[in-house]
């Protein structure tokens, strides 16, 4: 049958379409000795001049790590990794001191960001974005900064909150992913290097879009960067996250941990577009992705949504979760992960329900092609003192060729017999009617084939901002259609 | 002082090695050491694994309970102190006491011919070349507690449907557990359904008296080509009893199987239920209903592996959680690599009467062909306010209305059966069982 050919051909041609991220820069960059010790810990602390007690806490979080053991629970075959081969902090910036304007900034850098479309100057000028843009462990430029403090908003790097508002880093940093919860959230606290921290004051509604963006240059090197984002009382923010990485032969490991804390009836959005270089067609290198990402609903009508894109990384290992813990707060979570060649994602989400009439939504889509493996794995959890809850949760896979594989891994912990709990999944390929009533309009199978997969994950795009949703459409785009479109 | 658990069955095994050699078929013995060293290595699974995640079952076989190692005889006639019929239902009815095969001349020689119930000791005799094929093949030989049951166990029932003969009365096989102590049972279950056969089977748990019982069970299924095998467990046993059932089952290419579980009365109680559709054209149905009370224990772990194209996997299973009770139910579906065309359907629903009630479900899909259609439900919730009013508004009792709409919730999965005069049975069971009249059933003489 002809369209069996061309969906095949177009399967083949999925399966081979390759990174369009994966230049490198060549810049000058300050790598430390692979290895990790506590002194490496000192050291890193040291470059970035930081005060005792963050010293502290990197070093109680070393000592936590190094008791407990890599976790294998996953639907993922991960590979060894050896972590003293990894140099833990690499500084990109050839002078010492930080970019006082964008003058100061390495072109090489900017170029950089140039190539992925985050064009600082432009982004000031024309969208009105405020970003932080992250290249290896280092913050380069902080966009916008200026005009977001007027409202009193603090969005800057982790490294220069520290410095600069030691007492809300203090207060908040460790308060929703505690260094001791898993192996590599004990790893991130001991060895983050950058990231960006956001505080929106008591009912600030933030004006624009915040931004980071996340690049791995140096080989050889892991990236641990941290986030930060604390919504005061009333207030609202919504926050976005795009990361790429160069193509290498070798695997590099990306452990970072996001902490949002939401304060009573404020609302926070955080939308990531995960690109990392998922490895060549034959699974040969690609970013070991190990996130721990958690919001903490504090407060009565605190809403917090997550949306997430998940195209890159060779492993993904991911689960933005909420603890619902204020009365009456709502979470969401809505997820487009894409896997092809030998690409493998477990990811998904947790929603634990503490408080009383508290809300989740889960939409989870998963598309798999090529030898990839795509789990979806959630936890519903209802706690006894929760009455009123409501969830419902919707996880959905698509299978594109007959070596891959889709699986779905939900949990119901449910402890109150007020709550509504409703799981649904279905798995099933593109149905072939489908694709011939396309057919018959004069839309080719390829055409075809992305048309469905993009109406298939609109739900979830529809959830992006303005400015991601396009990029997260391309993406969608080039991870699965090759040379189509 | 803590002891492990495990310790006292490993000092047992070394002690009463030579009685369970003595006591059991060279075939089943033969596995034995192996299977022992299995359990050595893993002990009793807790909630850090994953299959066990909601039962931990070390303390279960923490007390010290009395095992038949020298297969004493039975002290009364089965026949006589239990009744345990379904009306307008004629079975071949058969005893299992403790963990022995007790079966009258009258109801074996009732058996259609060519059907063939024994022990397991007298089958090795009988059919070396069937049990000797059949035998410890298909339990997975990784679980610690499938290990644990073929590490002691000495006998078992042995059900052999040869091709093409049609059974025609269900068999119905009744689990006893009676002793004046604790006691524990190792029970073994092999049925081979030969080619184009048909057979019904009904197996009911019951624990007499008050005693504290543990019953391991694995039972090993092979349905043969084009064979239709009907599977229907009941347990209602007591708060102090603990079950274990590992069931394995093996589909040849255009069998249907259905295999039902209903849980009235348990105290602990671990179902786990495998089905491999190893032939093409296999169809599988699975049900189950749990109504769970007081400080009630169910976990029902199923997992259905569509090896080959075009098998077909229903999943429909009810829960009713009352009181402290916990239900737990996990179903994964893994469809393997180049089955395609498979249909696979999973369904959990599930109602939790109290606030301490607590439910875990966990349905889950692991899909490596692309050509499938496979889906799973599950809910979590209460019943429903509207209709409890309606009904109250027509001057229907709480208790009353409440009691209708439990029934029709989980009469769903009755209807599957594929038995009259034991749906009827059952519907009525199960509502005895939410008036709270059913504690009589114990002994089964009230129940007629």
């Amino acid at each position: 049958m002809k369209m069996k050919e061309d969906k095949n051909k177009f399967v083949r041609k999925v399966a081979a379409s390759e990174y369009k991220y994966g230049f490198t820069t060549d810049i000058e960059t300050d790598i430390i000795p692979k290895g990790l010790n506590e002194d490496v810990i000192r050291l890193i602390s040291a470059k970035k001049g930081e005060p005792g007690w963050l010293l502290d806490f990197r070093l109680k979080a070393y000592r936590r790590w190094t008791t407990m053991t890599m976790p294998r629970w996953a639907h993922l075959d991960i590979p060894d990794i050896d972590f003293q081969d990894i140099s833990y902090y690499a500084d990109p910036r050839s002078k010492k001191a930080a970019p006082g304007s964008l003058d100061e900034v390495d072109p090489e850098v900017i170029k950089t960001f140039n190539k992925l479309g985050i064009p600082l100057e432009e982004q000031m000028a024309l969208s009105g974005m405020a970003v932080d843009a992250v290249m290896d462990s280092v913050s380069v430029k902080t966009t916008f900064k200026e005009s977001l403090l007027d409202k009193g908003i603090i969005f800057c790097s982790i490294s220069e909150a520290v410095r600069e508002h030691p007492d809300l880093v203090r207060r908040y940093l460790g308060s929703v992913v505690s260094p001791a919860d898993n192996y590599f959230a004990a790893l991130n606290s001991a060895v983050f290097t950058d990231g960006s921290f956001v505080y929106i004051p008591r009912g600030v509604r933030c004006p624009m879009e915040l931004s980071t963006y996340f690049r791995i240059n140096a080989a050889g090197t892991g990236q641990f960067e941290r986030t930060l984002i604390v919504a005061d009382d009333d207030s609202y923010v919504s926050y976005l996250e795009g990361c790429t990485a160069p193509m290498r032969d070798d695997n590099q490991l990306h452990a970072a941990i996001v902490e949002i804390y939401v304060h009573d009836r404020a609302e926070v959005k955080y939308s990531t577009v995960q690109n990392w270089y998922p490895g060549d067609k034959d699974g040969r290198g690609g970013i070991y992705n190990f996130v721990t990402k958690r919001g903490l609903c504090k407060g009565v009508a605190s809403k917090l949504s997550w949306t997430q894109v998940e195209t890159g990384s060779a492993i993904t290992w991911k689960y933005p979760s909420c603890v619902l813990a204020g009365d009456g707060a709502q979470a969401e979570f809505y997820s487009v992960a894409v896997t092809n060649n030998h690409q493998q994602a477990d990811t998904g989400t947790k929603m634990i329900h503490l408080g009383s009439n508290t809300r989740s939504t889960i939409i989870s889509k998963g598309i798999s092609a090529g030898h990839s493996q795509n789990s979806y794995r959630g936890l519903v959890r209802v706690a006894e003192s929760a009455s009123g809850v409501r969830n419902y949760s919707q996880c959905d896979s698509l299978l594109l060729g007959d070596r891959c594989g889709a699986h779905t891994f939900p949990y119901m912990d449910i402890h109150n017999d007020t709550a509504v709990v409703e799981h649904e999944a279905t798995t099933s390929k593109i149905s072939e009617e489908q694709v011939f009533y396309c057919n018959q309009r004069g839309i080719s199978t390829e055409d075809a084939i992305g048309l469905i997969v993009n109406g298939y994950a609109r739900e979830v795009l529809n959830k992006l901002p303005m400015e991601f949703a396009v990029e997260a459409q391309k993406l969608l785009q080039i991870s699965l259609e090759g040379s189509v479109g | 002082m803590n002891v492990a658990p495990e310790k006292q069955y490993t000092d047992l095994y070394r002690e009463a090695r030579g009685l369970l050699a003595a006591h059991s078929p060279a075939v089943m013995d033969a596995v034995r050491d192996e299977a022992f060293a299995t359990f050595c290595a893993k002990g009793f699974p807790t909630t850090k694994d994953e299959a066990y995640k909601y039962t931990g079952l070390g303390p279960s076989f923490a007390p010290d309970y009395g095992l038949n190692l020298a297969r004493r005889p039975l002290a009364a006639d089965p026949y006589a102190a239990f009744r345990c019929d379904v009306p307008n239902l004629s079975t071949s009815l058969f005893f299992v006491v403790n963990d022995t095969l007790c079966a009258s001349p009258e109801h074996l020689a009732a058996l259609t011919p060519g059907v063939v119930l024994t022990s397991l000791a007298d089958a090795a005799v009988r059919f070396p070349d069937i049990v000797g094929r059949h035998y410890g093949r298909l339990a997975a030989q990784d679980d610690a507690l499938t290990a644990f049951n073929t590490a002691f166990a000495e006998d078992g029932v042995f059900l052999y449907v040869p091709d093409g003969v049609v059974m025609d009365k269900p068999l119905q096989l009744i689990n006893v557990m009676s002793a004046g102590a604790d006691m524990m049972a190792v029970r073994r279950l092999l049925v081979v359904i030969g080619d184009r056969a048909s057979a019904k089977l009904l197996v009911c748990d019951h624990a007499d008296g008050d005693k504290r019982y543990l019953s391991t069970q694995v039972a090993e299924i092979f349905v043969g080509r084009d064979a239709v095998f009907d599977y229907y467990e009941l347990e209602e046993t007591t708060p102090a009893n603990t079950r274990v059932a590992n069931t394995y089952i093996r589909q040849a290419a255009g069998s249907n199987v259905l295999a039902n579980g209903v849980t009235l009365t348990c105290g602990t109680t671990r179902n786990h239920l495998s089905v491999e559709l190893a032939g093409e054209g296999a169809e599988t149905m699975l049900g189950g209903i749990a109504t769970l009370d007081a400080r009630q224990h169910l976990d029902n772990n199923t997992l259905i592996t569509h090896r080959v194209p075009r098998c077909t996997s229903r999943e429909l299973f009810k829960y009713v959680v009352d009181d402290e009770a916990v239900g737990a139910f996990a179903g994964k579906v893994r469809v393997e690599p180049g089955a395609q065309k498979s249909v696979s359907q999973q369904t959990n629903k599930n109602i939790c009467l109290t606030r301490a009630a607590r439910m875990y479900a966990q349905p889950q899909l692991e899909i490596y062909a692309d050509d499938v259609q496979c889906s799973h439900g599950a809910t979590v919730g209460q019943l429903d306010e509207a209709a409890v009013f309606y009904m109250r508004q027509r001057g229907l009792s709480h208790k009353e209305a409440v009691t209708l709409l439990i029934n029709a919730f989980v009469n769903e999965v009755i209807d599957h059966l594929r038995m009259d005069a034991l749906k009827e049975r059952l519907h009525l069971l199960v509502e005895k069982r939410f008036r709270g009249e059913l504690g009589a059933c114990r002994t089964c003489r009230k129940c007629k």
